[in-house]
């Protein structure tokens, strides 16, 4: 089987710091991927790079086969790669339903055609089910400025979603999210994973810093130590890695 | 669209169309003068309202559209021909503005349309061979429509009424297209929007081209309203008065360049007439904007939306206070 995302040896250094340096692994579709790392140990770096964000100095990224590793943000988005932002990152002043149905627009049709197009590009009943989905159907004609955060970061993750993307790059989704929210966007992501509304698997590639919600949520996770690979296993295998749990679960 | 929008806009309709029937030369032109600026601010509306591109030179797109005009009628090529390639020239121009903004924002993209809008002026101020200099250009004829004579103010005024109309409604639909929420998307969050897909380099200038292509529509009208064109009408405090139209109708509210331009162009206007404030109207007038921007800097559009949210928000925390004494009545 092809893996879904495979990153290889990839290297990135500011000035004379090397922020990730040789890193390899790959992603199976359907899984979902776990990175964590303490402070500095170059997740970011990692993630803005197989985002297209920053252009890695060496190593190779391929999506379904093919090389991406010099993609921008635009291209990624268009061959199938979602994300979501550390900081919340809705578009305020319109609707949510709107916030979901711009997501997906510009995956269908041309500029041109899209002159022409309806208002919601035919992708009402998609936002709605998302809507739905989400649990935000009593906020969602509402302007997603005005939302509490934990509202707001539902519709964040949400937006990631809506063009049925092959690999989703999730950057803390729990991040300011109470603890009560974190189980219910555990519960959400496990679901989106196992029955995908569109039948098509994606994977999931997540960064974060709460423990219990990556050892519950991932069926692999990364460890990464000052810019290396330091382990790569199954929960149960990282929770039982007495190196790890030196450097970065023990503290 | 709701019910009171249809009657307000129903009510505009009729003044529009009744008014010039009972005012004045002077007021007939007034009107039409307002009405041209209500097509460019609705240009610039796109570019700074809608899109987020804080534009500076769009006094130059309005005088590239006069000029084109001018200088075509002189050449003996008609205006029907001319406004079209105005549209186009300001269309293309404006493209080739969008650039720097792909580069900088906010207030550094104001400093460089702002040096855009310098060197167009000085081009209509300095080459005269082409411009006519400072002695600018006479005798701008006014078109016709379908063999009717529109050299008279009441005439011009439904026939520029006529077209702002048109491209209101065509600005109107694609803003209701999948295109108006990318711009609003480019507007509020640009490295979100490239993140879902949405190309934002090439949203960003067409952001400014269509912008720029109302702009020298209202320039070609005004030519023709005015009859005479010299560079001053389209120095940097042109754009700087549309900017602030713009901002005191409601960025990114559709409406908003209908009442901004009232304020920039009719208000001061009718001020000058009035015996008594005729003397202020400068000092009243800049006062009026310094009270609008402290307490509605979105604009005068914004009002309905404030009360509406005042109302929203004291209806909730009274929900919740409610919600509060109950609970206690539980616990006790």
């Amino acid at each position: 089987m092809t893996a879904l995302l495979k990153v290889t040896d990839l290297k990135k250094a500011y000035g004379a710091i090397q922020a990730v340096g040789g890193v390899s692994f790959e992603v199976q579709p359907g899984e979902i991927f776990g990175v964590i790392g303490p402070n500095g140990s170059g997740k970011t770096t990692l993630f803005n790079s197989m985002l297209g964000q920053i252009t890695p100095n060496a190593g190779k990224i391929e999506l379904k086969g093919e090389d991406v590793t010099h993609c921008g943000p635009l291209e990624l988005s268009r061959r199938g790669v979602g994300r979501t932002f550390q900081t919340l990152q809705v578009f305020g002043k319109m609707t949510v339903r709107d916030n979901l149905i711009v997501a997906a627009q510009e995956h269908h049709g041309s500029m041109v055609s899209r002159m022409f197009a309806p208002g919601d590009s035919g992708l009402g009943t998609k936002a709605d089910a998302l809507i739905d989905r989400f649990r935000i159907r009593h906020v969602a004609h509402l302007k997603a400025g005005t939302l509490s955060y934990g509202q707001q970061k539902l519709v964040d993750i949400a937006m990631a979603f809506m063009s049925e993307p092959d690999l989703v790059l999730l950057d803390e989704p729990c991040a300011g999210v109470n603890p009560s929210l974190v189980g219910g966007i555990s519960t959400l992501l496990k679901d989106l994973n196992r029955n995908p509304a569109s039948g098509k698997k994606s994977s999931f590639v997540v960064i974060e810093h709460n423990m219990d919600f990556v050892m519950d949520l991932c069926h692999r996770i990364m460890v990464m130590v000052e810019g290396k690979v330091m382990a790569i296993g199954t929960p149960a295998e990282i929770r039982a890695n007495k190196q790890v749990l030196d450097a970065y679960l023990g503290a | 669209m709701k019910k009171n929008h249809i009657i307000l806009l129903a009510i505009a309709a009729a003044l529009l169309l009744v008014l010039p029937q009972y005012l004045k030369n002077y007021g007939v032109y007034l009107l039409t003068y307002w009405l041209i600026f209500v097509l460019a601010t609705m240009g610039l509306n796109l570019t700074v309202g809608y899109a987020g591109q804080k534009s500076l030179g769009h006094g130059a797109f309005f005088g590239i559209g006069a000029y084109t005009v001018a200088i075509l009628l002189k050449a003996g090529i008609s205006w029907w021909i001319g406004m079209p390639l105005a549209a186009l020239l300001c269309f293309v121009v404006g493209l080739i503005l969008g650039f720097p903004a792909l580069r900088v924002q906010t207030i550094y993209l104001a400093f460089a349309t702002l040096g855009f809008n310098t060197a167009v002026w000085l081009v209509m101020r300095n080459e005269e061979w082409l411009t006519g200099g400072t002695f600018g250009i006479n005798n701008v004829a006014r078109p016709g429509l379908l063999g009717l004579s529109l050299d008279a103010n009441r005439p011009y005024y439904y026939f520029v009424l006529g077209v702002t109309v048109l491209m209101a409604l065509l600005l109107l639909g694609l803003l209701r297209s999948p295109w108006g929420k990318a711009f609003t998307a480019l507007r509020d969050n640009p490295i979100r929007a490239e993140s879902l897909g949405i190309n934002i380099r090439a949203y960003t200038l067409l952001a400014f081209a269509i912008g720029a292509a109302y702009a020298g529509v209202a320039g070609a009208l005004f030519a023709s309203l005015v009859q005479f064109i010299e560079p001053a009408p389209f120095a940097v405090a042109a754009s700087i008065m549309m900017y602030l139209m713009v901002v005191m109708g409601g960025p990114g509210y559709f409406f908003g360049p209908v009442l901004g331009a009232a304020m920039g162009v009719v208000v001061p206007e009718w001020m000058r007439d009035v015996p008594g404030v005729s003397e202020w109207y400068l000092p009243l007038f800049g006062a009026a904007v310094v009270v609008l921007m402290v307490w509605l800097p979105d604009g005068l559009l914004s009002l309905p939306d404030r009360i509406r949210a005042k109302r929203a928000s004291r209806e909730a925390s009274a929900a919740r206070s409610a919600a509060a004494a109950a609970a206690k009545g539980v616990k006790a």
